[in-house]
């Protein structure tokens, strides 16, 4: 058992809702309890979709367990399919459902019904919703694609284009309803490869219907564009049908880049040019430019999804100059990567999903900038810290209604606005330094762009600093001692505290001055 | 028989569970803590349901139930006297633990009562530990609040004292309003249940009226009149006519003269009326059709046709308690179809066919119905808003006029060329 008051992830058959969800003519019926329909208005209130996600619950109740559920199931299946006549049925259960062990997708599979029919088998109580989601997917195209394995070796060449005397095309896998901005990366990523020569076949699962998902092999490539939704189908794809898949996630101006070149290498193309991002993306030059030199070395702490979190950990260190003092993520699957990632930057990833822990990091680290979730975002505001949202889970306001991707070059763009605005804009952080004894600056005064406004330390937010330490060990700061450590950015200041308290206890200072702080100070930075 | 035609309908639901009712009894009892033993279903479901982004730290939480649970490789009733006491070691201000049964843990028979026992042993009355089931093969919705109150029943202290105890959660400024009110007929003695403190429980027993201020509260009522309480009958205390029956409900049962409630009620009822007329003009001959979530569907169906005139095309309820509801029964209209139970594809089709002006549904339904052209109310601002009382029937009327008039306000500027055609499918 395990205590949660919040959590990062639904459980698995909410990642199967939201591929059946996302595609064409893919009616899910699951066998659950009444109140597991709630899973709808993720769908219709957060993302706003107009449509009810094609899901047929049996909503069975305790008068049915006595009786026959399964005749219960057999008559949802039958009703559904009557109603709505998918092209494939997927049949599973929730986690109350699994408890008694009816098997509707055996069931369902003895029904001798016309469409493809796909058991979702997805472990209610050791799984959670990505893995749910590229669990559904993988079995969806498994069942549709299975009798078109070819017998012997797979002969896929992804050059073959060249031979056809046609344009290279590609598959987009991974991209579905309540992914961070999926439907804006896709528009994108169609638009970057297009001006490359390269269409688009198939889009799956958003938008795609069954037939689309059986025209995948005829494609030259697979593009991951999700590994959390699409890894497991695309290693699939590739040990069956030997197409290979890309790797690169192209969020940031140099993973897009590299996904380019890996793209054109795959398929046999030039190699696009270095300078592509620079003439294509806003970021480049507005990063090189003079007023983003105050991002220099800024302090971000980065939590969310594996694969955004990765591409942000890049974007920070190698695109806007920032230092990552902290870089977590709450899906184990994507842990390896996370791990190395971090350790690339010198860190320790954060594996978790206890979002109190996250906080905990999150507050060690003392960080100036925050990306994480909707989560992050609130644990920010109680540390008075500025922070943008990288990652799912879905908010309503992580579905604007202008365009707003992550990937290729716009997406960068983007990234930039909305990464740099929760911090004080260089001119005005200059300002308000050459100005910070005008009684109009009050301590923690941030932008008025700032997600986090004045809030910041002046508003009896808790400090980081207040820690039983002092206490217990009788340490004392002396009046210009704490005047002193009022000058020093709130952000930073618990930091300083604690690195103050840590040195006087070393060298067995029991009160702590300005000297002691300025001691401190040489002493960690030699 | 006169009266509405009472109808039953089974097949899938879109009905919350009653684990959906902790949203805002959390709220009520700030020294409460309910602990949901269940999947990580239940915990995305209360935290998807309240949106509850917006709490830093909620008063509830989820012990997730793992494989090991299942497979028995943990002891289910160690794991959770270990997280009940973890969760009270980080909140040490809970005063009151609700655990909450669920789906998973009836299924598998865990047995909260005895859990709770063990753990009060275990306190020694610093927390007092309760539990009730919020399962949805058990209970709907608002039903979660009856479980949590009739849990609250065997521990009120007893007394034969003479008062009126209202039941049900309401809104602070509501029940202020309320107890006000009876102080101005008289009736000096009123508490409620559930208390703004968990610990600070009302006392009950032969003495104790008890007027219901929720429809849903069956299995509280039924415990209460155990405990020598006489529950009375009236209509609910929604929109201005049905809160004045229930005020003289309670009136009557404390022999409070007739000129003394027309007295103080009667100058509330007629500012009431003015309050409901501008909305009254704008609902008056609307169709509105009820899905089942809340409960409240009867009684608001009865607040909307007789006093703001609006034609009822279905009233639907999760399920129908007859005596409890005899009262509002009696005040529809001849031959309204009440529908108990669910067939969601069914009544969407009804739905359709009927074209309704209004449709009143869970969060699940509301957008796809909008996408249709039919404007909606979501059931879950009705248990969250203060619309008890006379003095709220103008605000509880602006709930459903709301929807009419954004439609015309926008409508035609944002479909300039086919005033009539849905706004996507």
């Amino acid at each position: 058992m395990d205590l949660t008051l919040w959590t990062y992830e639904g459980p698995p058959h909410v990642g199967a809702i939201r591929i059946a969800a996302s595609m064409d003519g893919v009616h899910y019926v699951l066998h659950a309890p009444q109140g597991d329909t709630y899973a709808d208005l993720l769908f219709t209130m957060i993302e706003r979709r107009g449509q009810r996600p094609p899901v047929t619950y049996t909503t069975f109740q305790a008068r049915d367990l006595g009786g026959d559920t399964a005749e219960l199931v057999k008559r949802h299946v039958r009703e559904a399919v009557d109603r709505f006549q998918p092209d494939a049925l997927l049949v599973g259960e929730s986690c109350t459902a699994e408890l008694i062990q009816d098997q509707p997708g055996a069931l369902a599979q003895g029904m001798g019904l016309t469409m493809p029919v796909v058991s979702l088998e997805l472990p209610a109580y050791s799984k959670k919703e990505n893995w749910g989601a590229a669990e559904t997917l993988y079995q969806l195209t498994r069942g549709l694609l299975k009798q078109d394995v070819p017998a012997a070796q797979p002969q896929h060449d992804p050059k073959r284009w060249q031979q056809q005397g046609r344009r290279p095309r590609v598959n987009l896998l991974g991209p579905s309803l309540l992914g961070f901005r999926c439907r804006d990366d896709v528009l994108e990523v169609q638009t970057l490869l297009t001006m490359h020569g390269i269409d688009v076949a198939v889009v799956a699962p958003l938008g795609a219907g069954v037939e689309d998902l059986k025209r995948i092999p005829d494609a030259d490539l697979n593009i991951c564009l999700y590994p959390e939704v699409a890894e497991s189908t695309c290693i699939w794809l590739e040990r069956n049908f030997g197409m290979p898949f890309t790797r690169t996630v192209p969020i940031g101006v140099g993973a897009t880049h590299d996904f380019l070149v890996e793209v054109h290498t795959a398929l046999g193309l030039e190699p696009p040019s270095p300078e592509e991002g620079y003439r294509r993306s806003r970021l480049p030059w507005y990063s090189e430019s003079v007023d983003s030199t105050y991002l220099t070395g800024k302090r971000v702490f980065i939590f969310g999804d594996g694969s955004h979190a990765i591409a942000a950990a890049r974007i920070c260190s190698e695109e806007l100059g920032f230092q990552v003092v902290g870089l977590g993520t709450y899906s184990r699957e994507m842990a390896r990567p996370v791990r190395a990632a971090a350790k690339a930057l010198g860190l320790e990833a954060l594996i978790c999903d206890d979002y109190l822990k996250v906080e905990a990091a999150m507050a060690e680290a003392a960080p100036e900038l925050v990306l994480g979730t909707q989560m992050e975002r609130h644990s920010a505001k109680r540390l008075g810290l500025p922070c943008a949202v990288i990652s799912t889970p879905m908010h309503v306001q992580d579905v604007p209604a202008r365009r707003s991707p992550q990937m290729g070059w716009e997406g960068a763009n983007v990234i930039f606005d909305d990464w740099v605005h929760p911090l004080m804009m260089g001119l005005e952080e200059h300002l308000i330094g050459m100005f910070r004894h005008d009684f109009e600056f009050v301590d923690g005064h941030q932008s008025h762009l700032g997600h986090a406004g004045g809030a910041g330390a002046a508003s009896g937010v808790p400090d980081l600093s207040d820690g039983p330490e002092v206490d217990e060990d009788a340490l004392v700061w002396t009046p210009d001692g704490e005047a002193e450590l009022k000058k020093i950015p709130f952000f930073v200041r618990g930091k300083v505290r604690r690195n103050a308290e840590a040195y006087a206890r070393q060298v067995g200072c029991k009160e702590i001055s300005s000297e002691t702080l300025y001691d401190a100070k040489a002493h960690y930075k030699a | 028989m006169a009266g509405p035609t009472l109808l039953k309908e089974s097949g899938p639901r879109e009905v919350f569970c009653g684990l959906t009712s902790i949203v805002w009894l959390h709220r009520r009892m700030p020294d409460a803590f309910f602990l949901v033993v269940g999947s990580r279903t239940c915990a995305h479901l209360i935290q998807s349901a309240a949106g509850v982004m917006i709490f830093a730290e909620p008063r509830f939480g989820t012990a997730i139930l793992s494989e090991r649970d299942l497979a028995g490789l943990a002891d289910a009733h160690e794991e959770l006297d270990r997280v009940a006491r973890e969760l009270l070691q980080r909140r040490p201000e809970i005063r009151t633990l609700f655990l909450v049964g669920s789906c998973p843990s009836e299924v598998i028979k865990l047995d909260l009562a005895r859990a709770a026992e063990r753990l009060n042993e275990e306190l020694q009355g610093r927390v007092r530990v309760v539990n009730y089931s919020g399962s949805g093969i058990e209970t709907t919705f608002t039903q979660g609040e009856d479980g949590a109150l009739a849990a609250l029943v065997p521990l009120l202290p007893a007394s034969d004292e003479r008062q009126l105890l209202l039941v049900g959660t309401l809104a602070d400024a509501v029940e202020d309003r309320l107890i006000h009110l009876f102080g101005r007929l008289g009736i000096n003695r009123v508490s409620s249940l559930p208390p703004s403190q968990s610990t600070a429980l009302p006392a009950v027993g032969p003495g104790t009226t008890v007027l219901l201020t929720q429809p849903f509260l069956t299995e509280t009522a039924r415990l209460l009149r155990d405990r020598g309480a006489t529950v009375l009958t009236a209509p609910f205390p929604l929109g201005a006519e049905g809160s004045r029956r229930w005020m003289e409900a309670g009136a009557q049962a404390f022999d409070v003269a007739p000129s003394q409630v027309a007295t103080v009620l009667d100058p509330l009822m007629e500012r009431a009326r003015i309050a409901l007329e501008p909305h009254r003009q704008v609902l008056a001959g609307k169709r509105i059709f009820l899905l089942p979530e809340s409960q409240l569907e009867l009684p608001l169906a009865r607040f909307l046709q007789r006093e703001c005139g609006m034609e009822l095309v279905e009233v639907g309820t999760p399920y129908l308690n007859r005596d409890q509801m005899a009262e509002e029964l009696a005040l529809l209209p001849e031959g309204t179809p009440v529908m108990e139970g669910q067939h969601v594809e069914l009544q969407l089709d009804r739905v359709r066919d009927s074209a309704p002006d209004l449709v009143v549904c869970g969060m699940g339904l509301a957008n796809p119905l909008e996408a249709e052209g039919i404007a909606t109310k979501w059931s879950i601002e009705l248990v969250f808003s203060p619309i008890h009382g006379i003095d709220q029937a103008g605000d509880l009327a602006e709930l459903f006029s709301r929807p009419l008039r954004r439609r015309e306000l926008i409508h035609p500027a944002l479909h300039p060329t086919q005033p009539d055609h849905p706004v996507h499918a």
